[in-house]
C-alpha cells in the first residue's frame, strides 16, 4: 500500500492528485478512468479540507492499493476530523429544473457515480472512506 | 486556469482555459460577478477546458440562474470529459450546449 499524508487544505490538492496520477500511470490505468479518479480525489479531499476540521487545520491521509485480474484500484481517505458519513447525504435530484436545483451536494454525488464500490466507517476517532474502481 | 473575455455590445464570450476546479472556481466566480453586468448573451467557450469538478459546476449553475433573468447563456466546444460530468449531474439538460 502506498500513502501520503498532508495538511487538509485546498492548496495541497494538487500534491495528492500528482501522487495518485503517477501511480495510476505506472499501472497503465486508462486516461478516462484516471480522470474520473482525479475528480473523485478532488471532491473528497476538498470536502475534508473544507469541513472536517473547520475552523482548525488537520491532516488527511490518502492510500492506494492495486489489484490485478481484474485491474482495480482501492483508494482510502482517512481524516481525524468531525465524524461525517458522506454516504448518508441524499443524492441531488438531477431531473429538477434550473430554478429548483441547489448549489450543493454535487461533489459526493460525482464521487458515487465514478467509483464501483464505496464504504464509510468511523473507527478509532477517524473517518475512513474506502472506494474501489475497476479499470 | 486562464480566462479570456471577448465583449461585443451586450454579448460576452468567456473562454475558460485549463481546469475549473476547487482551486480556480472562486476566481471565475469573482470575475462573473461584475463581467455579467448588462450582458444579455453569454457564451462559455470550453474548447480548452480539460477538466471540471463540482466547484466549477456550481459557478455555471449560478451563472445560468443569473442569465435566465437577464438574457441567455450557452456552452460551446465542450470536450467529451467535461460533457460527461455535465451529463452525470443533469446539467446537460439544464443548459444549452451548442
Amino acid at each position: 500500500m502506498e500513502k501520503i499524508t498532508v495538511d487538509a487544505v485546498v492548496e495541497n490538492l494538487q500534491e495528492v492528485i500528482d501522487f495518485a496520477t503517477e501511480k495510476l500511470e505506472a499501472r497503465d490505468c486508462p486516461m478516462k478512468a484516471s480522470m474520473q479518479l482525479e475528480l473523485v480525489i478532488e471532491e473528497i479531499f476538498v470536502n475534508i479540507a473544507s469541513y472536517a476540521y473547520h475552523p482548525e487545520i488537520g491532516v488527511a491521509t490518502f492510500c492506494m492499493e492495486f489489484e490485478e485480474n481484474p485491474s482495480a484500484v482501492l483508494i482510502t481517505f482517512i481524516d481525524g476530523g468531525k465524524p461525517y458519513n458522506p454516504l448518508e447525504k441524499d443524492d441531488p435530484d438531477t431531473t429538477l429544473d434550473i430554478g429548483a436545483r441547489e448549489i450543493g451536494g454535487l461533489g459526493i454525488f460525482l464521487v458515487k457515480k465514478n467509483v464501483d464500490e464505496i464504504s464509510y466507517e468511523y473507527s478509532d476517532g477517524k473517518n475512513i472512506l474506502r472506494m474501489k474502481k475497476f479499470f | 486556469m486562464e480566462i479570456k473575455k471577448e465583449q461585443n455590445g451586450t454579448a460576452l464570450t468567456i473562454k475558460v482555459i485549463g481546469r475549473l476546479d476547487a482551486g480556480s472556481a472562486p476566481e471565475l466566480s469573482k470575475e462573473l460577478t461584475t463581467a455579467l453586468n448588462n450582458v444579455t448573451d453569454l457564451t462559455f467557450d470550453f474548447s480548452e477546458l480539460k477538466y471540471i469538478a463540482s466547484a466549477g459546476l456550481r459557478v455555471l449553475l449560478v451563472a445560468q440562474k443569473r442569465m435566465n433573468k437577464q438574457g441567455s447563456m450557452k456552452l460551446i466546444n465542450v470536450s467529451e470529459s467535461v460533457l460527461e460530468v455535465l451529463d452525470m449531474t443533469g446539467f446537460a439538460s439544464l443548459m444549452t450546449i451548442a
